[in-house]
């Protein structure tokens, strides 16, 4: 009974752990994962730019500061954007 | 059973040893379906240990004393919540607890983590792997958890009374919780260095577990310092022993971390000082968990040498040489994009916030391994006290109450001085008021107890000052009502503003230890009943002795009036409990009561101004003689006869006590400190919390037109 | 002054700082701490008002008087043993038989402990030792 449970431990691990090898959609996930990570830095930019304006609006800080920072961080964005695009019309997966 | 769960912790070291080929190989060879192989192990690592946990605490409880480990921690009366801590109150289960965290938490992190980071994440499974492999090496090789015991006892020994308290059910899950999360973003930094990914999107990804670690670890902390003071019979929370500060080590740095990864994110600032917090709070993790069971340090805590003191010294020298040699290695890749622009900024705040966090750590750990630092420098092993560990914690703490007003109200960059009265003027305004508060209260207290009431007064106010400037502002820009601003405001910068009240959290703690540790009256007292004492402005009466026998033990102590002004405060019943040792024979059956372990039962009533702590010592020494001669006359007394006998010992010390020893303490704010702790985790949960889909959506769908906007003003 | 200029002396600034505070740090540490002995290598010390950290067993037999309690620590594997006289709070786990650390100073022919300084050890809790049946 017990060397039963052992199996079946046994078994159950040797499952989990090798049904990567058995079904293959590795090759979609890279893709997948590429626009995955451009959208989180997308994300996180766009949160930057928001949080850099509330610190104006709070006057933490200087006008002159804060139109350079924007403008910079805008930039930035928008080449994110390019990124994503062009990783989505290679790749055609990831989520909106 | 004892085969399954002895063929689960070898099958996890299997799959420990597979997931690290395999994260390894795949990384090296670039396919991605042998990295799944690796993540997936640390899946499979969780489930066997989860098997061989189950196995042990089913023997728990069903009393199954052929697992030693049941029959040497755990008895038939042990009530059944105890029979299941009693798990990690050894050695070998802690271990166990300790690996099977890990693995748990590991694995949420790294499926958490599985679309992204596709090239530190195999490093960092294997780097988790190979640190859930040397535990379960240790449990197999040198503290196996299941062993047979053959015969079987009938009865077993019982969990130490000192652990039968609610908070062992969590007290040490939260600590190792906090300890294993902290070697997750290690694992990944070690990982990014490997990889050179040293771009911010690994810290991304990790933030909330280090978050969740340092909530975790910081609950434990707190935890263990509430149960000393309700529970133990010294009436302290904090003794700077070193098992203690060895958990406040990666506290420290891991706090110092998550405001240094703000910097990096925002202005790609302090990147070597950041890379190096991580993996020193990894590194101190692990040195945490070794230091309870080396034996290296005498300590509380530290139960006697233990064989396990040489593995994790080569383990923490490894991890050591390995950071540091990775660290030199990339520090080109290191390399901060802008520097420092002023020392009135945000930034500095943030930095001289580091260094008072490192400074307060090197100090603790100065103190705490002085005794191996004193024996190598002069061949003799000595250690400090108390006092020397308050001299300089206690002025890096109110520096770092003061910089916790600071950092949220400062200006980035460089702030004018217009900036600075602004900031400023209102939070100064509430620390000058506290100091003259402070002074008039406490009649003339240290000068370093009023800084921290003025230090903490100052950061509650520049953090409210900023909850009200923000509601303002989306007031303003949004026309929503201020209680609706607020909320909104906090939900949407949730980071920002729940780092806020965790500083709110901190003041109102360090708050709370300025006044209990400074303005404490402390008795020790003998009394007789009918006697009274007068601690503060408060009298404590013993009313009369107390004695009662249950199942488990005796108990003798006392009742107390506690009145003040001729008003009844509380009445507080303290009282020691004195539990059998199961060696009849050598103590006898009424005087091994008397041998066994003894616990305090604390008297106290706590108060949102202060706290009365009350404890009893019972003169037993005069019944030494009558147990002697009941116990002479009565060597076979059964366990019915032994009640018998116990109870007319209780009567006799309910109605002829001799005079007992108490310590009476009345310390103010003490409540303040579990508050305090209380608001803190409240901040990190708003901190960690998810943002909602809705706005999550808003952020996503932005295009480019409106974000090209300010850039064609350019 | 120059940005480069300012830069340098906040590092030496700041370095400095943290030289005077690891120095005192240092300085300190060794004069405020209490020498961990045993009971044969503290026998023979002189009254000098040195502080020791004294570990050992308790022997059988300690009296309490008022509120003084009266113990000797002998050697964890041995049979020397030196008193001690203690005030302050007798932690729980005391006993004869365990292992205590208790901070004295030489008077007379035996020791004086600092009060509420006695520490008692949780027996066998992590070592080795095999449980008792």
């Amino acid at each position: 009974m017990e060397l039963v449970l052992v199996l079946l431990v046994l078994a159950a691990s040797a499952a989990v752990i090798s049904s990567p090898l058995w079904h293959r959609t590795v090759s979609k996930d890279a893709e997948v994962g590429e626009v995955a990570a451009l959208e989180a830095a997308k994300a996180a930019k766009l949160n930057e730019i928001r949080d850099t304006e509330l610190d104006f609006r709070i006057g933490k800080l200087s006008e002159d500061d804060y139109q350079a920072l924007d403008r910079q961080l805008r930039a930035e964005a928008v080449d994110l954007l390019h990124q994503l695009d062009a990783a989505r019309a290679d790749g055609g997966g990831g989520s909106r | 059973m004892l085969t399954l769960g002895r063929a689960s912790l070898v099958l996890a070291l299997a799959v420990a040893v597979v997931g690290i080929v395999s994260s390894l190989y795949g990384a090296r060879a670039g396919r991605a379906e042998w990295v799944a192989v690796g993540r997936r192990s640390m899946y499979a690592l969780f489930g066997v240990l989860t098997v061989t946990m189950v196995v042990l605490e089913a023997a728990f409880l069903r009393s199954d004393f052929s697992f030693r480990l049941v029959a040497s921690h755990s008895s038939t009366t042990t009530p059944t919540f105890y029979k299941l801590t009693a798990l990690w109150s050894s050695q070998e289960g802690s271990l166990l607890l300790w690996v099977w965290l890990l693995s748990g938490w590991a694995s949420l992190a790294l499926a958490a983590t599985r679309k992204q980071l596709r090239e530190i994440a195999p490093y960092a499974t294997a780097v988790l792997l190979g640190l859930g492999g040397f535990f379960v090496s240790l449990t197999l090789v040198l503290a196996h958890p299941i062993q047979l015991l053959d015969p079987a006892p009938v009865e077993g020994n019982g969990l130490t009374p000192l652990l039968r308290h609610p908070s062992m059910m969590i007290h040490p899950p939260m600590l190792y919780s906090g300890y294993t999360l902290a070697t997750i973003p290690f694992a990944f930094a070690l990982g990014a260095l490997i990889t050179r990914r040293l771009d911010a999107a690994w810290l991304r990804s990790i933030r909330r577990f280090a978050l969740l670690g340092w909530l975790c670890l910081g609950a434990g902390i707190l935890l263990g310092a509430r149960w000393s003071w309700s529970e133990l019979g010294w009436g302290g929370y904090w003794a700077w022993d070193p098992v203690e500060n060895a958990s406040l080590l990666p506290w420290l740095t891991g706090t110092a971390f998550l405001h240094s990864l703000m910097i990096q994110e925002k202005r790609g600032m302090l990147r070597v000082w950041n890379i190096s917090l991580v993996l020193a709070t990894g590194i101190l993790a692990i040195m945490g968990t070794f230091l309870v069971r080396s034996g290296i340090l005498e300590s509380i805590h530290a139960f006697g040498a233990s064989t396990l003191g040489i593995p994790f010294l080569a383990l923490l020298g490894v991890l050591m040489v390995s950071s540091a040699a990775l660290v030199l290695i990339r520090r080109d890749e290191l390399r901060s994009e802008h520097r420092l622009d002023s020392l009135f900024s945000r930034e500095a705040a943030f930095l001289f916030n580091n260094l008072a966090l490192v400074g307060l750590c090197f100090v603790i750990m100065w103190g705490t391994f002085f005794p191996l630092i004193s024996e190598i420098a002069t061949g003799t092993k000595a250690s400090v006290g108390p006092p020397w560990f308050d001299r300089y914690t206690v002025p890096l703490a109110i520096a770092l109450v003061f910089l916790s007003g600071i950092g949220p109200a400062i200006a980035w960059r460089r702030a004018t001085p217009r900036n600075l009265r602004r900031a400023f003027l209102f939070p100064l305004a509430a620390a000058g008021g506290a100091f003259l508060v402070g002074w008039a209260v406490a009649g003339e207290p240290k000068v370093t107890t009023l800084a921290m009431f003025s230090a903490a007064a100052f950061a509650v106010a520049a953090v409210g000052q900023e909850f009200w400037r923000g509601a303002r502002a989306r007031h303003a820009s949004t026309g929503a009502s201020l209680p609706i601003a607020l909320a909104t405001l906090v939900s949407r910068n949730r980071r920002r503003y729940g780092g806020y009240v965790v500083h709110v959290g901190i003041a109102l703690l360090f708050l709370g230890v300025a006044a209990s540790s400074a303005l404490q009256d402390v008795r020790d007292v003998r009394l007789r009943p009918g006697q009274s004492v007068h601690v503060k402005n408060y009298e404590i009466r013993y009313v009369r002795a107390t004695g009662k026998l249950d199942h488990e033990k005796l108990s003798l102590g006392a009742l107390l009036r506690v009145s003040k002004d001729g008003h009844h405060v509380a009445t507080l019943a303290p009282s020691r409990g004195y539990y059998p040792s199961p060696d009849a024979r050598q103590f006898g059956p009424i005087g091994r009561y008397f041998e066994g372990e003894a616990t305090s039962e604390v008297g106290l009533k706590t108060g949102v101004e202060r706290d009365i702590w009350t404890s009893v010592e019972p003169n037993i020494d005069s019944f030494a003689p009558m147990v002697d001669g009941i116990d002479r006359r009565f060597p076979l007394a059964d366990a019915g006869a032994q009640g018998l006998l116990l109870n007319v010992i209780a009567e006799r010390y309910r109605l002829d006590p001799p005079p007992a020893g108490f310590r009476m303490i009345v310390s103010p704010l003490v409540t303040w400190i579990w508050l305090g702790g209380l608001v803190a985790i409240a901040g990190a949960l708003i901190a960690l919390w998810p943002r909602p889909e809705r706005a999550r959506a808003w952020v996503l769908a932005v295009s480019k037109p409106r974000l090209g906007r300010a850039v064609g003003r350019a | 002054m120059d940005p480069r200029g300012k830069r340098t002396i906040r590092l030496v600034v700041a370095l400095g700082a943290a030289v005077l505070l690891a120095v005192a740090l240092i300085y300190t540490s060794f004069g405020a701490a209490s020498e961990a002995t045993t009971p044969a290598a503290v026998i023979g010390v002189p009254a000098d008002g040195r502080s020791y950290q004294l570990t050992g067993k308790v022997v059988p037999g300690y009296s309490r008087e008022g509120g003084v309690l009266h113990f000797r620590v002998r050697e964890r594997a041995g049979r020397v043993s030196v008193p001690v006289r203690y005030q302050g709070v007798v932690p729980d786990p005391f006993r004869a038989g365990r292992e205590v650390i208790v901070t004295v100073k030489r008077e007379g022919n035996g020791f004086v402990a600092e009060r509420d300084s006695l520490i008692t050890k949780c027996p066998s809790k992590f070592s080795s030792e095999p449980a008792a049946s």
